[in-house]
């Protein structure tokens, strides 16, 4: 099979599809793009035709992701949306020994058997899988994306703090598309992308979500974690935000940014567990420390504003999985998946859905594999783990997250009424079982 | 006083408790999925008794009562949730719950910290299983648990899930296992199942409640647990309604009766679920359909004292049995279709004997047989000839249609797809593992909803908007009918639902083609369920042409086997006439076979006192006690030999012991290892290969249930290890395989790669031992030795470099003569086979599919067929170019197969299988593109699916068929 590359002509006046799964943040990123001229556009559909499609045209034992971006894109192409000779697809491709690192082939392959052999399909990666004429991800390009990633996970950390509390209905969300807005006003003219303008705006939003009028009641505080697609798109969970949300829940999604600085480590990981290039982990380890830098700014305008709760440096959650798992663990979302658990837990966010394609296969180690001794460090947590599937029923996932939430409640409970005698700080460390001491 | 409603997937529970949570009044029924008039008329009940009941609390829970209580605006209690607040009112002192509910199971874990499991979405029910189960034994739930007290042995049935275990059984019944044992085999399947799917690794202790239908009802159910367990539990009063009694002590929704009565009344659900086309506009559409399809009719006229030639043609099906006479001009002038039972022998007998009697006079020119129980039968009444199933198919088919090019058949149990190219099947689908369910499936939601399959069927035809269903394996269907049901789709619509995704799975899960119209041109459907117009009607729909269906569909193998008979041209059948017949006896007795670590369950028929048949064997070595008959040409076996070559190296006064499991990537790693620590001057000890002990004694450490089967061997092997006095035990993680530059890279599958990880976390007993699983690169052999001396010096003193750089250099030459020993075997067996002009198969996989647990004995079984079996690693070398495949080539053992595929294409006399584990998520990477590269060089893929199931019977159709197609082609090609 040819692959077809997408050429500096294509670039003039084709449209690249582009699969949701961060809608803060992907919106913003296609403005970025647009910035160098490309046509951009964020997939939304996601009616039965599109989990009708995937299953058509992936294996259906391929990984549940797989099938529904493919099913998206598929969906896109026959909905006579958009002419299909003058559209491309994006796909991320990571790489790994997962399987995922097979989707974009998977997606060639559908291509060809729904007679779309020349839609051209580019990969986004940093690791110099595929190359293409007409896109290049150029290093200024990447690290305005990094900047993006930046922003994005900080409107949703801090959408997700604020949302549940709002007084009136819809201000959050408002909130978050006015920012929006605003920064993909700023990025067309190439503004608010260095680091000292990063710095400025992050103090900035963070006092605007600060004003947003909320009214504290009690709500069972739960993290989500898991394959990052199905953690992050409501597509692949069946809406599980909107879902706690209407449960009475505050929850917590850990941001994009550490995965990504998860994703750098990796590597160096690999020459240091392996051996290998010491100058290529030079390299390596110089975008590292940039993205680091930009995650401690984030913190940084978090903490001083005081309001709400920042996430765990990086390498903290390094040092969290010290005899949970190695670092070497890099597959799928490796290490950093306990370590996600790990802090939420730390954070107070002991209540977590872990959210895995069904028949994920590093989450069989590193999701599933990694509850019992997580438990043994912290008793209370109460980790329900949730497959998706086009099989699996939506009331059965609801009703396992409903149990979840009942424990938590009853914890909750208990804990309240100890919490009133001793008065345990803010922010203690991994508050100690309850129920045990019960 | 408070109400408690229990909805769950089958049944409606009511619960009044007064303030001090006294059982006043209790109610269960089963809902037929009739939720809401149930529930009105269980009310009614209530406001009968209690008319004058003023204000109550209630509360509803349930599986199928979530919707329902948002609905109706009452508050909804979690049914786990209202277990647990049951318990500890009324059973305040209980450690662990066991509760089986119609399809959910969970655990309780109460005291040291409280744990709740519920099973996941994949495993099958329990009360429901239990059901399918009798139903297949012919008997009563509580029947089954009068016959398993007079068991005395007990099969090992796979737990995982009710398709599964069916296919377990199935088997066991066609060689005559006795009801009693199977009964006591699959309440012990349950108890595993509940072990493994939801304790996860934690220990069942303390005091154990019973809760749920299953539970209450069954003795030995509950007895199968207590011997399990090493305990004694209790099943308290008021069993089955511990859920509602929890969701009444919980209710604080203020109502009264009549109002609530009156919501319930006046509820509609919204219909709110995915539509599909209704099959038939009208009446009119129908009949026309009816119409096209008489014309495929073979004549039948059921005669009486026929006098003529006939053809007898039997079809020994998993769960029915079909005999047909034909006469001279194929007509059909006799036929029987029937349930078997269980055991095929008796209503074969009975069936024989009525046609001797109807037709005392007729002249049996031939019988021949085909299906499951066609060995058996043959012997049994001295039947002419067996044939594959997929032959007697097509040969049935033919008749029909001369160009038929594709033929797909749903029966009972099993669906049947081949392709047919150039006179020859090409392609074969069968089910296996998984989506077992077809046929009998339908019957069995039919039953659960009070209808006889043919009735439920007939429902759907003009149901104005059939539910979407999807198409994935069956055993998810029941939540989405659950689904359904609670958004309002009537029973019309969800009947025509199951019979569009019943052909849905087949086209799209089963044969795997994207669009219908890369079936065939020439379609032919057959089985029992086809003999469904509705399932015929949405075939239709969905590949949106005709296809033909015979009026005899259901009777299509005997059919064809007996055309078979009749052109094989004989001039007397030798099979028992009707004083044979009244002499007949058939005696059974089982026993194991120790012949290898399998240990077959082997059931000996005889009959008539002198003709034995062994049954449950996987390979000919109880068979065939001369050694030398038996086929040597299986390089698995040679593997295998090699490798226990490394299980009991000696070392002289060892610096210590270290154990290593025999498990994944160790088996190809085993003669580097033992080298390795071997040099270092340690002794080493493995696992050995897995038994039928290995997987049993570490499953209650697995913490995911749709892990692939030989990583949940990993346990136990580790858990045998434990009890060999080791110092250590050495089990590395391994992101990455030895390069062998055959792809873009050499990863492990994740799963391959950590699995060490998952023994720290989870195998509580390894913290006894030194347990060495860090992380290893193979792939840098320089780096490697520096990198492992570090790791080593925390574990051992005083190993120098030098002696770990000599180790290393050791370790590996030892693994290149290992591959070198395997590549020239393979060659040597591959020349005596052209030699003797057997044929070849490369039974390609990974290499721990060596395991005989792994593969179940399969290359014994091929082997039996006198074909010579080599692997995938003995000829992957010989590829001349280099394979571009169309999908990322990174994992090591990956690329072995594509290469292996390759170049079989270029052998003439070469055939590939491959293994492929249930749950491998990479192998639908791999099976996709294997089959590619076969197609693309005119050869056949064959895919073996396999998992803790231990059935053989979809294998061997699978390599009979593909021998048969071999040959035929060989007939072909020599005519050319």
């Amino acid at each position: 099979m040819e692959r077809i590359e997408f050429t500096r002509e294509m670039k003039k006046d084709y449209t690249i599809l582009v699969p949701n799964m961060l809608p803060i943040h992907f919106g913003m990123i296609s403005a970025v793009f647009a910035n160098e001229g490309y046509h951009f556009e964020i997939l939304h559909n996601d009616s039965s035709a599109v989990v009708e499609a995937g299953l058509r045209y992936v294996h259906n034992d391929t990984c549940y992701p797989a099938l529904l971006v493919i099913g998206q894109f598929l969906d896109a192409l026959n909905s006579g949306k958009y002419d299909v000779n003058k559209t491309a697809l994006l796909i991320t491709q990571t790489g790994g020994g997962c399987r995922a690192s097979n989707y974009i082939h998977l997606l060639r392959k559908a291509l060809v058997k729904s007679g779309y052999g020349q839609v051209p399909v580019i990969s986004l990666n940093l690791s110099g899988l595929e190359k293409n004429s007409g896109f290049q991800f150029t290093l200024p390009l990447i690290r305005k994306t990094i900047s993006i990633i930046g922003y994005g996970d900080m409107l949703m950390l801090l959408k997700n703090q604020v949302k549940p509390y709002e007084v009136k209905k819809g201000a959050t969300d408002q909130l978050v598309k006015q920012w929006q807005t605003r920064l993909c006003e700023d990025f067309k003219g190439n503004k608010g992308l260095s680091l000292s303008q990063m710095k400025v705006n992050f103090k900035e939003i963070v006092q605007s979500f600060s004003e947003v009028e909320m009214q504290k009641s009690e709500k069972t505080k739960v993290g989500i974690v898991g394959e990052i697609y199905v953690k992050y798109s409501s597509l692949g969970n069946n809406n599980l935000e909107d879902f706690l949300l209407s449960q009475n829940c505050e929850y917590m999604i850990p941001g994009l940014m550490a995965f990504v600085l998860f994703m750098i480590d990796t590597r160096l990981e690999d020459v240091k567990l392996y051996g290998g290039n010491k100058l290529k982990s030079a390299v390596i380890n110089v975008l590292f420390q940039y993205i680091a830098k930009i995650e401690k700014m984030f913190i940084h305008a978090i903490e001083s504003n005081g309001s709400f709760l920042a996430p765990s440096p990086y390498v903290h959650m390094k040092s969290l999985v010290d005899g949970v798992v190695g670092h070497g663990n890099k597959m799928g979302e490796g290490w950093f998946l306990p370590a996600e658990m790990l802090e939420l837990c730390e954070q107070g966010f002991e209540n977590i859905v872990c959210t895995q394609p069904f028949g994920c296969l590093p989450n069989h180690i590193v999701g599933k594999g990694t509850i019992r001794p997580i438990k043994e460090r912290f008793p209370k947590a109460n980790i329900t783990a949730i497959d998706y599937d086009p099989g699996a029923s939506r009331v059965n996932q609801e009703n396992r997250i409903k149990l979840m939430l009942a424990i938590a409640k009853e914890q909750n409970m208990a804990t309240v009424t100890i919490q009133v005698e001793d008065k345990p700080k803010k922010k203690s460390p991994a508050l100690i079982s309850v129920a045990s001491l019960l | 006083m408070k109400l408690g409603i229990d909805i769950g997937s089958t049944t409606i529970k009511l619960v009044l408790i007064s303030e001090t949570n006294e059982v006043i009044y209790k109610s269960y029924e089963r809902h037929h999925s009739k939720i809401n008039e149930k529930l009105f008329a269980c009310l009614n009940m209530v406001k009968r008794k209690y008319s004058d009941i003023g204000p109550i609390a209630v509360s509803i829970t349930g599986s199928a009562g979530m919707g329902l209580a948002d609905r109706l605006g009452i508050g909804f209690v979690q049914e786990v949730f209202a277990t647990k607040v049951a318990t500890s009112t009324l059973m305040p002192h209980t450690d662990t719950v066991i509760e089986l509910g119609g399809e959910d199971a969970k655990i309780l874990f109460l005291s040291n910290g409280l744990e709740v499991r519920m099973n996941g979405t994949c495993a099958g029910g329990t009360g429901a299983f239990i059901d399918q189960i009798a139903t297949l034994l012919e008997t009563t739930p509580e029947e089954m648990n009068v016959l398993a007290k007079s068991a005395e042995k007990t099969y090992s049935i796979a737990s995982r899930c009710g398709v599964f275990a069916k296919s377990d059984i199935q088997p066991l019944l066609n060689q005559g296992a006795k009801k009693e044992d199977l009964s006591a085999s699959i309440y012990q399947s349950v108890v595993n199942q509940t072990i493994i799917g939801l304790a996860q690794g934690r220990r069942i202790t303390g005091e154990i409640l019973y809760l749920g239908g299953p539970l209450t009802f069954m003795s030995e159910l509950r007895k199968r647990f207590d011997t399990t367990l090493h305990l004694t539990g209790t099943c308290p009063e008021n069993s089955l309604y511990y859920v509602a009694i929890g969701a009444a002590i919980c209710a604080d929704t203020m109502t009264d009766i009549d109002q609530l009565i009156d919501k319930v009344a006046s509820y509609k659900s919204k219909e709110n679920f995915e539509k599909i086309e209704p099959l038939f506009k009208n009446q009119e559409e129908y009949r026309s359909f009816l119409e096209r399809h008489a014309k495929s009719d073979v004549t039948i006229h059921q005669e009486s004292n026929y006098d003529g030639s006939v053809h007898i043609g039997i079809d020994a099906g998993s769960t029915t049995i079909k005999v047909v006479a034909i006469n001279e001009a194929e007509d059909i002038i006799f036929s029987r279709y029937q349930t078997n039972g269980g055991n095929p022998i008796p209503p074969i007998k009975a069936i024989l004997e009525e046609f001797y009697d109807i037709n005392p006079h007729a002249n049996i020119l031939s019988a021949a047989v085909t299906g499951y129980g066609e060995d058996m039968i043959k012997n049994a009444f001295q039947v002419d000839f067996g044939l594959v199933e997929t032959v007697a198919h097509y040969t049935a088919a033919k008749k029909f249609n001369p160009d038929v090019d594709f033929i797909i058949d749903i029966g009972g149990q099993d669906m049947k797809c081949f392709r047919i190219v150039d006179g020859a099947i090409d392609d074969i689908f069968l089910n296996e593992a998984c989506s077992s369910g077809c046929g009998s499936f339908l019957q069995t939601f039919a039953n659960i909803l009070g209808y006889s399959s043919e009735e439920y069927g007939k429902l759907g035809l003009f149901a104005d908007a059939p539910v979407d269903l999807g198409s994935r394996c069956t055993v998810f269907m029941n939540s989405s009918v659950k689904q359904a049901q609670k958004d309002g789709a009537s029973v019309e619509n969800i009947s025509a639902g199951l019979s569009i995704s019943v052909v849905k799975n087949a086209i799209y899960k089963l044969i795997r083609v994207s669009s219908a119209s890369e079936l065939g041109q020439n379609i032919v459907v057959q089985g029992g369920t086809f003999l469904n117009d509705a399932v015929l009607r949405s075939f239709e729909k969905e590949i949106g042409g005709d296809v033909i269906r015979p009026n005899i569909a259901g009777i299509m193998g005997a059919y064809g086997v007996a055309l078979y008979g009749k052109n094989k041209g004989l001039l007397c059948s030798s099979i028992l006439r009707p004083e044979a017949l009244k002499q007949f006896t058939h005696t059974i007795s089982y026993t194991n076979c120790n012949l290898c670590a399998n240990h077959c369950a082997l059931t000996i028929n005889t009959f008539d006192g002198v003709r034995k048949f062994v049954a449950g064997n996987r390979c000919d070595r109880p068979t065939t006690p001369n050694r030398n008959h038996q086929n040597n040409l299986n390089l698995c076996a040679y593997k295998r030999t090699l490798l226990e070559g490394y299980m009991n190296k000696m070392v002289p006064s060892p610096k210590g012991k270290i154990g290593i499991p025999l498990v994944l990537n160790m088996y190809e790693l085993l003669p580097f290892w033992t080298t390795f620590f071997n040099e270092l001057g340690f002794e080493v000890v493995t696992s050995g290969f897995s038994d039928g002990e290995t997987y049993l004694s570490g499953q209650d450490s697995i913490p995911s249930d749709t892990v692939c089967f030989p990583a949940k061997l990993v346990h136990g092997h580790i858990e045998k290890l434990l009890t060999k006095e080791v110092d250590a035990i050495f089990y590395p993680c391994m992101t990455y395989n030895i390069n062998e530059k055959r792809g873009h890279n050499h990863y492990n599958c994740p799963v391959v790669a950590y699995y060490p990880e998952t023994v720290a976390n989870n195998i509580d007993s390894i913290k006894n031992v030194q347990y060495i699983y860090d992380y290893i690169g193979l792939h840098r052999p320089k780096d490697f030795v520096g990198k492992i001396q570090v790791i080593l010096s925390r574990y051992f003193a005083d190993i120098s470099k030098k002696d770990i750089q000599n180790a290393t250099d050791r370790a590996f030459a030892e693994r290149e003569l290992f591959l070198a020993k395997t590549r020239e075997k393979g060659a040597e067996m591959i020349r005596i086979a052209r030699e003797n002009n057997q044929k070849i198969i490369v039974l390609a996989g990974r290499p721990y599919h060596l395991d005989p647990k792994v593969n179940h004995g399969i290359d014994q079984l091929m082997s039996s067929y006198q074909v010579a079996i080599v692997t995938e690693d003995s000829i992957c070398h010989l590829v001349k170019e280099k394979y571009h495949a169309n999908v990322l080539n990174q994992w090591t053992y990956h690329a072995r197969l594509y290469d292996a595929a390759k170049y079989i294409t270029t052998q003439r006399d070469m055939q590939l299988v491959q293994l492929v584990s249930f749950g491998c998520g990479v192998d639908a990477i791999t099976t996709d593109e294997v089959k590619a590269i076969l197609r693309e060089g005119n050869k056949i893929y064959t895919g073996l699916k396999i998992d803790e199931i231990t059935n053989l019977g979809a294998t061997k159709i699978r390599i009979r068929s593909l021998i048969a197609a071999i040959e035929q082609e060989e007939v072909l090609g020599w005519s050319e």
